[in-house]
């Protein structure tokens, strides 16, 4: 069992972690936004819909809603069950988008009225106020929570496995069963590391960005 | 006429009565001054006249156009509101800049969304920018400000921040400008620099203003006319060696004499 094929299969299992990662990442950034948005409705039975939403997803575990999102279907319904890799999917931006909907909802609720009242008296519409005053304050302050929660996700895609989505995990224990290894394992922890390691990196950059000016 | 003139306004916040039917009116160039304990309505009268609160009964009347009439729902549309704001200019007692632009940035934002709305702006971009950008230099110059026109809020001390603040306020050419206790976030050395701006204004561009203040002898010093507010209702009002030197309410008396003691 040389070096080069388990990297090779590893590579495979890493290929779909990214892949987790990334359409998890570009779906549930702007669902969230948009949870967060109904979370902050005047309208309160969609307040209180969407509050009850987050607190169901954020009050059980990731794992759980993976099974039941691919095995739900079947045995509920009856219906055809969905694709693993689908099915994980789902579960996931619907997971992350419930995190990351009270992270945008916490950085747009701590933006002081003043703000708000300024841009009125000036004249400013809704849409610019938010747009052209709040969002980069919102941003500033919502970047080190989202880091956390983003490198959460890199991790958490492990979860995958339990529907047996061969992610990177996955790939490296198969050697324990067929080979009797335990390098493969740490070779793996080593992908998360620097995986990790650059999106600290990247958000370190992000902050440094916003530093001029302080909320 | 009249620039201003405010009838029977009164607010209430469920059960609480903030404001129970005030009246004055203000001549173009007049400094008024608003006097009062806390809780007496002065702040809520401010923010009525900016759209900040919707009066629950009353008119605001500026230069005879009825901007809001309580009994009247065609003075209250939305859409309207935006443009009968910037008949008032607002500076708060937090200065409320916004942090992400420039002391020249804050000062031309509001300009610059107006413009857009301009039909010749695609066609004379460059020309209606560069007229902003004087606009902007020349209001920052006279509040004393020339020099830290690329500095962001947080980098201005507490009086610069205010002072770019009124320069903002000025920029959209209200009528009437409107300052909640402009130095009440100040350290007492630094409010003069502020006040001073304020005087300037007074004198040199004979602005009409609206000021809710607790500093006395600002008050006493640059107002035309001084209204002292308790309960929600003007208890007195006049010139203000009147008010602060023979004042006719007990109130009043107890009034001074509490804040020039503090």
């Amino acid at each position: 069992m040389n070096w080069l094929t388990v990297t090779q299969r590893l590579l495979e299992g890493f290929g779909v972690t990214c892949e987790i990662f990334l359409v998890t990442l570009l779906c549930a950034l702007p669902l969230g936004l948009l949870i967060a948005f109904c979370s902050m409705s005047r309208f309160a039975p969609l307040r209180w819909l969407s509050r009850t939403f987050v607190w169901v997803i954020r009050g059980t575990p990731l794992m759980l809603q993976v099974i039941i999102v691919f095995y739900g279907p079947g045995l509920l319904f009856d219906a055809s069950s969905l694709p693993r890799l689908t099915a994980v999917l789902i579960a996931f931006i619907i997971n992350y988008a419930a995190y990351f909907s009270e992270i945008y909802r916490g950085g747009i609720e701590n933006i002081p009225k003043g703000q708000y009242e300024a841009g009125q008296v000036l004249g400013m519409t809704r849409t610019q106020i938010f747009f052209k005053v709040i969002l980069l304050q919102v941003v500033k302050r919502i970047i080190p929570p989202m880091s956390n929660e983003i490198i959460t996700l890199v991790k958490d895609t492990s979860l995958a496995r339990i529907i047996a989505v061969k992610e990177i995990i996955m790939m490296a224990q198969e050697y324990i069963t067929s080979a009797a290894l335990i390098w493969p394992l740490f070779y793996s922890g080593a992908f998360y590391l620097l995986f990790c390691g650059l999106l600290t990196i990247l958000f370190n950059r992000i902050e440094k960005r916003l530093d001029y000016f302080r909320v | 006429m009249a620039i201003l003139e405010v009838q029977n306004l009164k607010k209430h916040f469920d059960s609480t009565e903030v404001l129970r039917g005030i009246d004055f009116s203000l001549e173009r160039g007049e400094v008024l001054s608003i006097i009062g304990s806390s809780g007496s309505g002065k702040t809520t009268l401010l923010r009525c006249l900016n759209f900040l609160e919707t009066p629950s009964e009353g008119r605001i009347i500026v230069d005879g156009e009825t901007l809001f009439d309580a009994a009247d729902p065609a003075t209250q549309q939305e859409a309207d509101i935006r443009r009968k704001r910037l008949r008032f200019g607002l500076v708060f007692q937090s200065f409320n800049l916004f942090p992400q632009y420039t002391a020249r940035e804050n000062v031309m934002l509001a300009m610059q969304l107006l413009a857009r709305e301009r039909e010749d702006y695609r066609k004379n971009r460059q020309a209606i920018s560069a007229q902003i950008g004087e606009t902007a230099d020349r209001l920052l110059d006279e509040v004393g400000l020339s020099d830290k026109r690329g500095l962001y809020p947080h980098q201005l001390s507490g009086g610069q921040q205010q002072r770019v603040a009124i320069a903002r306020a000025l920029a959209l050419n209200p009528d009437i400008l409107c300052f909640d206790e402009p130095t009440s976030a100040l350290d007492p050395e630094i409010s003069g620099e502020v006040l001073n701006a304020i005087r300037r204004l007074a004198d040199s561009r004979h602005m009409t203003m609206v000021i809710v203040t607790h500093e006395m002898g600002f008050a006493r010093e640059v107002s035309s006319r001084v209204i002292f507010m308790g309960d929600g209702r003007i208890l007195e009002e006049g010139p203000p060696e009147q008010l602060f030197s023979a004042p006719k309410t007990e109130r009043l008396r107890s009034f001074l004499s509490a804040v020039l003691q503090a």
